[in-house]
C-alpha cells in the first residue's frame, strides 16, 4: 500500500471517530451511550486484552537465553565489565530494564546513515540523531503528565500530588497564544510538547522517505488518533469551555460505579471521550502494545550467563545425532592407516561390512 | 554465475525509496543473480533427512512446492509461536519507528528497502496478521495484512537469506527487537519445504557425517596438521606434533574447520599448535579431535533442531575421550551457540569438570556450567599471569586494527579479551570509530551463510561489507592500518576478498597468529619469517633459509 493510501486511510478513520460522538450526542443526544456504556465497555476492553495479550505472551515459553550483549560480559576481575548492558544476574537486567523503560537507552544510541560518494568512492558516515529519541520520551513523558493532571477530574479531594504537577507544569504562566490576556487559563507545557512531539513524529514518517516507506496505516492511525485527543481536550480547555463540575461529577461517577449524565456537558467534551475510549479500546490490538512487551522481550529482559547458570528449554527434545561409533565405522581403516586411535579394531570394520 | 560489479559501480547506491510508487506488499521481490546463492542440492538434505529435496533453481518460475505448502508453513508459523516467546512478541510490539533502518549492513551496502531490519520482519509479519490476528483479517492491507502467496515465499527467501543475523539493528531497537531471531525462525519455515541455500545445507551434511563443515576426513585432517608441523619447523626449526583423539587428555580443543583448510586461517591454526606446543612443558595436557572437528555450526542457520544436533559431538566427544573441560577456537556464531545455547541445547555436561587453568590456576568461572573456555580468554589469562615469552617487535610491521565478530560482541560481550591479547602481542593497534565496533560492530557481510566463500553472491558480500570496509579504509589512510585482526572463521575467510575489493593492501588474520609469530620458544632457531613466510621487520635482508 503507498502511503497516500495509508494517509488517507487512517485520517479518515480519525475523522469517522470524530463525527460519531458529534451525530451521537449533538444530534441524536446518546448521552447515556457516549457518557457511560461506551466508557466502561472501552476501559473494559483495555483492561481485558491487556490482561489476555500478556498471558498469551507468557504461555509461550522462552526456550534459549539470547540477551542482546551491548557491553563487556562478565570475565576477569581485572576486566572492566559493563554490568548494564550486559548483564551477569537478576540485579542487571533490573537496572538495564530500568534504563530501557525509563530512558529509552536503546533509542538513544540512535545514529543517522550519512552516504557519500567521493571521487566515485563510497564514504559512510554516522551521524548525530537524537531526535526521534528526543520526540519519544518528551510525547511519552508528556503523555503521562498529562494523564495525571486529569487525576482532577475524577478524583475529590485533588491530590496533592496533582495540584504540584498542574502548577509545575503551568509555572510559565504563558497565555495561549494569540488570545493573551483574554481571560483564558494558562498553557500547560505538557499540551505543547506533547503536540510538537506528535507533529515532529508524524513529520518524519511523511518526510523521511525510509519511514515513509514502511509505515503502515497502522501507524498513522495512533497518531492522528492522540493529536486529535490531544487537538480536542485544548480546544476545550482553551475555547470551547465545559462545565468542570459537571464532567467531573459524571467522570466520578464512572470510577465509583454509580454512574451518572449531568445535562449541559458540551459536545466536545463528548468527542475528546470518545476519541480516548477508542484509543484504550484499539490499545490491545495494536503496536501500543509496546507498552507491555517491552517487560517481555528476551533480548532486554535475560541476563547473560548461560555459560555460568544453567537454562532449561522446556520442550527440549531428543535429536538424532551423527555418534561416534557411526563415525569410526566409516572412517576406520582411514583412522588406523593415518594413526589415529580407534576404539576397535580393524576388524571391527570387515564386522561392520559384513552385517550390511 | 554472475559477474561482480567493480566497487564505482556497487558504490552507486540509492537509500532514499522512491516517493510515487506501490506500497512494499504489493512489489515481488526481483531475484537477482549475485545477491542470492545457489538452492539447497538434493543430496544433502537428503543425508541429514531434512524434507522435500529437489533440484531447484531459485530463479525458475516453479519452486516444486508441495501440494500443502501453505498448510506446512502456517502450521510451522502457529508451532514456533507457541514455542518462542520472542517471535511472538516481536511480531506484535514493533512500532516502526525506523530506528534499525539504516543500521543493516546489507541495507547500507545495497539500498533495497526491503533490506531495512523492519521491513525484513514486516515480509513476515504482513503473513503473521493476516493469518493469526483478528485486525489482520478484517482489514486485510490496512491492518498490515497479506496472504501467503508463492510470491510472498520466495521473497521470504531472497531476503531472510540476505541476513546475516548479526543483531546489529537489536541493538538499537527500543524494545530489543532481534531479526535475527525472527531470520532464524523463517529460514526454519522455509526449510520445511527443502528451501535451504547450498551453501548453508552442504556444510550441514558434511558436518553431520564428518564431523566438520568442510567435509574433512579424518586422515585428512591429520594430513593437514601435519603439513602445518613441517611448515612450523620450516620457521622454527622445532617439532611441534598435536595429539589428535587422545584419551585421558585433560583438554579437548574445538575449533572451525575453516583454520585447516584455507588461508589466512590455516595460519591461525599454526598459532593454536605453537601455543599448545609451548604450553605442553609447563603442563598443558590437551588433544585435538577429528570427530569433533567443528567448532562452528550451520545447523544454526538451518534450525535450532539442526543447530542442536551438530553441537551434539562436542560434549559427545569430550564424554568418550574422557577430558576435564573444552576449549574453543576463535570463532564467531560457534561462540553464539555455546555460550547462549549449548548447555540448553545438550547439556547438563555432568561429566565434565569446572574449567581451570593448568597454567595459572585461574578458574573460569564464568563458564562453570557449560564448561568451555574460549582460546582467546585462555591466553590473556596466560599473558595476564606472564606465562608466555614475547617478541612484540616481530610483529613491528603490522598496524593492526580489530573486527569484533558479530556474534562474539552481541551474543557474548567479548571485547576486551581480545583487545588484551593483541595489545600484548603487538606494538601498533588503531581502533576503528567507535560506531564500527564492538557492540556496534558490522558485520563482515557474509556471516550466517549469507555468503560465506560462495562465488555466486559475491556481489552481495561486497555490499554488505561495505560498512566494514569502510571503516577499515578510514584507519587505514589516517594509520596506515595493514592487518585486520578478527577472532572468527568465516570472517578469516572472506574478510581478505572484502579487503581487495575495497581497501586493498589490508591483509587479515586470527589472534593467534599474531601471538605464535610474537611467541619466543626456547631452543628454536634464529626465526626471520613470519608464519607466513614473509620476512621480519629487520630480517628483509636475510637470505632465505
Amino acid at each position: 500500500m503507498n502511503f497516500f493510501l495509508s494517509i488517507i486511510f487512517s485520517s479518515f478513520a480519525v475523522l469517522v471517530v470524530v463525527l460519531i460522538p458529534w451525530i451521537g450526542v449533538g444530534a441524536l443526544d446518546l448521552r447515556a451511550l457516549f457518557g457511560v456504556v461506551i466508557p466502561y465497555a472501552a476501559m473494559a476492553t483495555f483492561f481485558v486484552g491487556i490482561v489476555v495479550r500478556v498471558i498469551d505472551w507468557g504461555r509461550s515459553p522462552v526456550p534459549f537465553r539470547i540477551p542482546t550483549t551491548a557491553g563487556q560480559e562478565w570475565s576477569f576481575p581485572w576486566i572492566k565489565r559493563n554490568p548494564i548492558d550486559n548483564p551477569k544476574g537478576l540485579g542487571g537486567v533490573i537496572v538495564r530494564m530500568l534504563f530501557e523503560v525509563l530512558t529509552f537507552r536503546s533509542l538513544f544510541r540512535n545514529t543517522r546513515l550519512e552516504y557519500r560518494r567521493v571521487d566515485g568512492v563510497p564514504k559512510v558516515d554516522y551521524e548525530w540523531e537524537k531526535w526521534l529519541w528526543l520526540a519519544a520520551i518528551l510525547f511519552h513523558y508528556s503523555f503521562l503528565v498529562i494523564f495525571l493532571r486529569h487525576f482532577r477530574f475524577f478524583m475529590e479531594p485533588v491530590p496533592g500530588f496533582v495540584t504540584l504537577l498542574q502548577n509545575l507544569d503551568g509555572f510559565m504562566q504563558m497565555g495561549a497564544a494569540p488570545f493573551n490576556g483574554f481571560g483564558l487559563p494558562g498553557v500547560y507545557l505538557t499540551d505543547m510538547l506533547l503536540m510538537a512531539a506528535l507533529t515532529w513524529l508524524l513529520l518524519r514518517r511523511v518526510l523521511y522517505s525510509q519511514i515513509r516507506y514502511i509505515s503502515l496505516p497502522a501507524d498513522y492511525f495512533p497518531l492522528f488518533l492522540i493529536l486529535a485527543l490531544g487537538f480536542s481536550g485544548m480546544l476545550m480547555r482553551y475555547l470551547f469551555r465545559v462545565d468542570v463540575t459537571k464532567v467531573k461529577e459524571l467522570a466520578i461517577g464512572l470510577f465509583k460505579f454509580s454512574p451518572t449524565v449531568p445535562d449541559g456537558i458540551g459536545v466536545i467534551f463528548y468527542i475528546h471521550l470518545f476519541i480516548l475510549c477508542v484509543l484504550i479500546a484499539y490499545f490491545p490490538f495494536s503496536k501500543l502494545m509496546h507498552l507491555a512487551g517491552i517487560f517481555l522481550s528476551p533480548t532486554r529482559n535475560l541476563a547473560n550467563n548461560s555459560r555460568f547458570v544453567r537454562h532449561v528449554n522446556p520442550w527440549n527434545y531428543p535429536v538424532p545425532t551423527h555418534t561416534y561409533e557411526e563415525y569410526e565405522d566409516e572412517f576406520r581403516e582411514h583412522m588406523i592407516e593415518a594413526g589415529l586411535p580407534v576404539e576397535k579394531g580393524a576388524d571391527a570394520t570387515a564386522e561392520s561390512e559384513e552385517k550390511e | 554465475m554472475a559477474t561482480t560489479p567493480k566497487p564505482q559501480e556497487t558504490a552507486k547506491i540509492d537509500h532514499r525509496p522512491p516517493l510515487f510508487e506501490k506500497g512494499w506488499m504489493d512489489k515481488p521481490a526481483e531475484i537477482r543473480p549475485g545477491i542470492y546463492c545457489y538452492g539447497s542440492k538434493p543430496k544433502n538434505l537428503e543425508y541429514v533427512g531434512m524434507p522435500y529435496p529437489k533440484d531447484w533453481n531459485p530463479e525458475d518460475e516453479d519452486w516444486q512446492l508441495p501440494e500443502n505448502w501453505k498448510e506446512i508453513i502456517e502450521e510451522g508459523f502457529k508451532d514456533r509461536l507457541d514455542r518462542f516467546r520472542s517471535l511472538k512478541v516481536f511480531m506484535d510490539i514493533c512500532v516502526r519507528c525506523g530506528a534499525c533502518a539504516d543500521k543493516c549492513h546489507f541495507f547500507i551496502g545495497s539500498g533495497d528497502p526491503k533490506n531495512m531490519p523492519v521491513l525484513r520482519a514486516e515480509l513476515l509479519r504482513s503473513v503473521y496478521r493476516k493469518k493469526f490476528t483478528t485486525g489482520g483479517k478484517l482489514l486485510g492491507k490496512f491492518g498490515g495484512g497479506r496472504d501467503l502467496t508463492e510470491d510472498v515465499l520466495k521473497e521470504w527467501w531472497y531476503y531472510l537469506y540476505q541476513c546475516s543475523e548479526c543483531r546489529r539493528c537489536s541493538v538499537f531497537c527500543p524494545y530489543g527487537i532481534d531479526t535475527a531471531e525472527v531470520t532464524i525462525l523463517g529460514r526454519e519455515l522455509t526449510n520445511l519445504l527443502g528451501l535451504n541455500i547450498d551453501w548453508i545445507a552442504a556444510p550441514v551434511a558434511n558436518c553431520y557425517r564428518t564431523g566438520n563443515h568442510l567435509g574433512i576426513q579424518p586422515h585428512a585432517y591429520k594430513d593437514m596438521l601435519d603439513f602445518f608441523t613441517d611448515e612450523i619447523e620450516d620457521i622454527t626449526g622445532l617439532r611441534m606434533e598435536q595429539d589428535m583423539n587422545r584419551k585421558g587428555a585433560e583438554i579437548l580443543f574445538v575449533t572451525p574447520s575453516g583454520d585447516v583448510f584455507a588461508d589466512p586461517g590455516t595460519y591461525t591454526c599454526m598459532g593454536y599448535m605453537m601455543l599448545f606446543h609451548y604450553l605442553k612443558s609447563i603442563g598443558l595436557d590437551i588433544t585435538w579431535s577429528t570427530y569433533a572437528s567443528e567448532g562452528g555450526n550451520f545447523g544454526y542457520f538451518t534450525s535450532h533442531e539442526m543447530a542442536k544436533r551438530l553441537n551434539a559431538k562436542m560434549y559427545a566427544e569430550a564424554k568418550r575421550l574422557g577430558v576435564k573441560w573444552i576449549l574453543g577456537g576463535e570463532c564467531g556464531h560457534m561462540w553464539r551457540v555455546l555460550n547462549q545455547y549449548m548447555d540448553t541445547f545438550n547439556g547438563p555436561p555432568d561429566f565434565l569438570e569446572e574449567p581451570v587453568s593448568p597454567l595459572t590456576g585461574t578458574k573460569f568461572e564464568n563458564a562453570k556450567t557449560t564448561k568451555m573456555v574460549h582460546l582467546v580468554e585462555f591466553t590473556a589469562d596466560l599473558i595476564k599471569n606472564n606465562k608466555l615469552k614475547l617478541d612484540t617487535s616481530r610483529n613491528d610491521n603490522l598496524k593492526v586494527t580489530f573486527h569484533d565478530s558479530c556474534n562474539t560482541s552481541r551474543g557474548m560481550g567479548f571485547l576486551e579479551e581480545p583487545r588484551y591479547v593483541i595489545k600484548s602481542v603487538c606494538n601498533h593497534f588503531y581502533e576503528m570509530p567507535p560506531e564500527t565496533i564492538r557492540e556496534q560492530t558490522f558485520c563482515c557481510g557474509s556471516g550466517s551463510g549469507s555468503g560465506l566463500n560462495a562465488g555466486e553472491d559475491m556481489e552481495l558480500r561486497m555490499r554488505g561489507g561495505l560498512p566494514r570496509a569502510n571503516a577499515v579504509k578510514y584507519v587505514h589512510e589516517k594509520h596506515g592500518v595493514n592487518m585486520l585482526a578478527c577472532i572468527c572463521a568465516i570472517d578469516r575467510a572472506v574478510l581478505p576478498n572484502l579487503m581487495d575489493y575495497w581497501v586493498p593492501g589490508v591483509q587479515v588474520t586470527g589472534v593467534h597468529e599474531m601471538v605464535a609469530n610474537a611467541l619466543v620458544f626456547e631452543g628454536e632457531q634464529k626465526r626471520t619469517t613470519n608464519l607466513r613466510g614473509e620476512p621480519l621487520p629487520g630480517m628483509e635482508d636475510e637470505e632465505d633459509v
